[in-house]
């Protein structure tokens, strides 16, 4: 017997050391290397110099559009991350009735979460259009006057949310999977105790689906702060370096960090940037883990 | 978690009458479809039905050159040739290094295999833009830029979501297979080979669907990556014939959404193909305890 149990020991290193290599060139290695480049200012063409905690200074003190991206991802987080997982509930909830045709329902509603960003985002860029777009032509339709959308400061960024709520698809399976899953005798023993259909909502499908709900939470976080392709496609003129735009409503944390790094190559200033997103998802993530133990309720045993 | 969602049963809460429901979700779906419909009927349409007020859902000409000349434009086969390499190799990658940590982290015992999996499903959330400006700089080092390594290698040393999800199906093969196999003399490698991988294909098929449909959709990785115009991949050439057209005084939007249409398509096609697929895979990432 021991030799073979020494046998699978190397066996075993054997089978996962493509991840274990990927893991040390891919994600350790970069990772060490940015949380040093972040303490340097380096343009590429010259060799880096040491400076210190300088760049995470500047970024608070004397950046004022670090501080708008900063908000303006905040704002994007906050509004599309809490509808998005409405909308997918609701969605799920509807689809749980057992609805005839649900894969035909199901197969709606996910689409677009398959298709292309950057196809779908020049769809949208024309749905919105003020004055052609499907969505002005329909609140003119019933005597509404639409906004400018991304052309406007004030709409663009609910704009993107609006567009967001279209992919919640994934969240919505995930939700329907769980509310599945969720036995019938708990609902029926808390009828037979005269409990109405919003209270065993609230404490009977809540707590059991609240471990998908939470996982659709944190991956939504995670996902809403990364927000990027839609703001480069969708906004700003023609002029290269105007994505972001109008007057920055849109100038999202990972669009402003692509562009100091990719446009001004200005990589160290660039790595504290990408520090400090990834120290926000962190923290917000462990917060969510914090608050979610209290309330998320996971059955016993596997 | 346990999984009876398979057992129908009637519903004792009926919060909507029948008909309300289906009212509700007729709505609802008109709501999603219709960017698409609208995307469609742009597309066959000539600039002039593109600004027509009001707008004609289904034009009286159909006009199919658009998609001859967005194929033209972009230039579209290049493109699609390129994408289709990338997403093959990328897939090919994908699903030899997953399966094998998978097997790895499944069926073998070795020290540090639970911390190492919890640091292998860490890093599943860990934003991509942290370890991208270093990344960018070592395969610059290499002369890597505008080439198609960056965008291909990285998938032959798995990646978190696929090793996760093929480890769970892993374990519900019963591991009296691999014991039998082990007592006629068969090697580990053997087991996963000729037992595992074949008895797996779902759960393979499933880790192929995403992995084509990420490939075929991503855009950072193309355009940090590549810069000369006739190696891009289809999403990048689509968002570079954006930029070139818009704000020109007379955007072709009509051209622009033929594009769009084709670009979609293969995923669309895919996904109607594989549906059960899709939903599995995507329920067994929510519902992990």
């Amino acid at each position: 017997m021991i030799p073979r149990r020494m046998n699978d020991r190397w066996a075993g290193y054997l089978f996962i050391a493509p991840w274990c290599f990927g893991f040390l060139i891919f994600t350790a290695g970069p990772m060490a290397a940015s949380l040093l480049i972040s303490f340097t200012s380096w343009t590429m063409l010259s060799p880096p110099s040491w400076v210190g905690l300088e760049n995470f200074e500047r970024l608070f003190t004397e950046d004022p559009l670090f501080l708008r991206s900063l908000w303006n991802t905040v704002f994007y987080v906050l509004l599309s991350v809490p509808l998005a997982t409405c909308l997918a509930l609701g969605l799920a909830l509807l689809l749980d009735h057992k609805v005839r045709g649900l894969s035909i329902f199901r197969t709606i509603f996910f689409l677009p979460s398959v298709t292309n960003v950057v196809a779908v985002s020049i769809l949208w860029l024309w749905v919105f259009n003020p004055e052609f777009g499907l969505i002005n032509s329909a609140l003119g339709a019933i005597g509404i006057e639409g906004p400018l959308w991304l052309q406007s400061e004030s709409w663009a960024k609910p704009a993107l949310v609006i567009m967001s709520l279209w992919g919640v698809g994934g969240s919505m399976i995930i939700f329907l999977a769980a509310l599945q899953g969720v036995p019938h005798e708990l609902h029926e023993a808390a009828q037979l105790d005269g409990a109405g259909a919003v209270r065993r909502f609230l404490h009977i499908t809540l707590p059991m689906i609240s471990p998908a709900l939470f996982f659709s939470l944190i991956m939504g976080l995670i996902g809403g702060f990364q927000v990027f392709t839609q703001a480069f496609v969708m906004t700003g003129t023609a002029q290269p370096g105007s994505e972001g735009g109008p007057n920055n409503a849109t100038l999202f944390m990972v669009l402003y960090l692509y562009k100091k790094a990719f446009m001004d190559f200005k990589m160290g200033y660039a790595s504290a940037l990408a520090w400090i997103l990834f120290f926000i998802i962190l923290v917000l993530t462990l917060a969510q883990k914090r608050i979610g133990e209290r309330w998320v309720h996971y059955e016993a045993g596997e | 978690m346990t999984t009876q969602k398979d057992i129908r049963r009637p519903r004792v809460p009926r919060v909507f009458g029948s008909s309300l429901l289906y009212l509700v979700l007729g709505l609802l779906s008109i709501l999603f479809l219709a960017p698409f419909a609208w995307m469609l009927s742009v597309s066959v349409q000539d600039l002039a039905g593109v600004f027509a007020h009001p707008f004609r859902w289904l034009p009286d000409a159909y006009r199919w050159e658009n998609y001859r000349q967005v194929t033209s434009l972009l230039p579209f086969w290049r493109y699609a040739g390129n994408t289709l390499f990338i997403t093959l190799l990328v897939l090919i990658g994908t699903l030899l290094s997953c399966s094998l940590v998978a097997y790895g982290f499944s069926r073998l015992r070795f020290r540090g295999r639970e911390t190492l999996f919890a640091l292998c499903l860490s890093t599943m959330m860990l934003p991509g833009q942290v370890t991208m400006i270093p990344l960018y700089m070592f395969f610059a080092h290499l002369g890597w830029i505008d080439t198609y390594y960056p965008l291909i290698l990285p998938a032959f040393f798995g990646s978190p979501f696929y090793i996760f999800l093929l480890r769970q199906f892993f374990l519900t093969i019963p591991r009296e297979y691999d014991e039998a196999a082990l007592l006629d003399g068969a090697s580990r490698f053997r087991i996963y080979r000729s037992i595992i991988l074949p008895l797996a294909k779902p759960a393979l098929i499933t880790v192929a669907l995403f992995t084509f449909v990420g490939t075929w959709n991503d855009f950072f990785g193309p355009l940090i990556y590549l810069n000369s115009p006739d190696r891009a991949t289809l999403t990048l050439g689509l968002s570079m014939l954006k930029s070139q057209v818009i704000g020109t005084g007379s955007t072709p939007w009509h051209i622009l959404m033929a594009g769009a249409v084709l670009i979609m398509l293969p995923n669309i096609v895919i996904f109607f193909l594989a549906q059960k697929q899709f939903v599995k895979g995507i329920a067994a990432g929510g519902l992990r305890g």
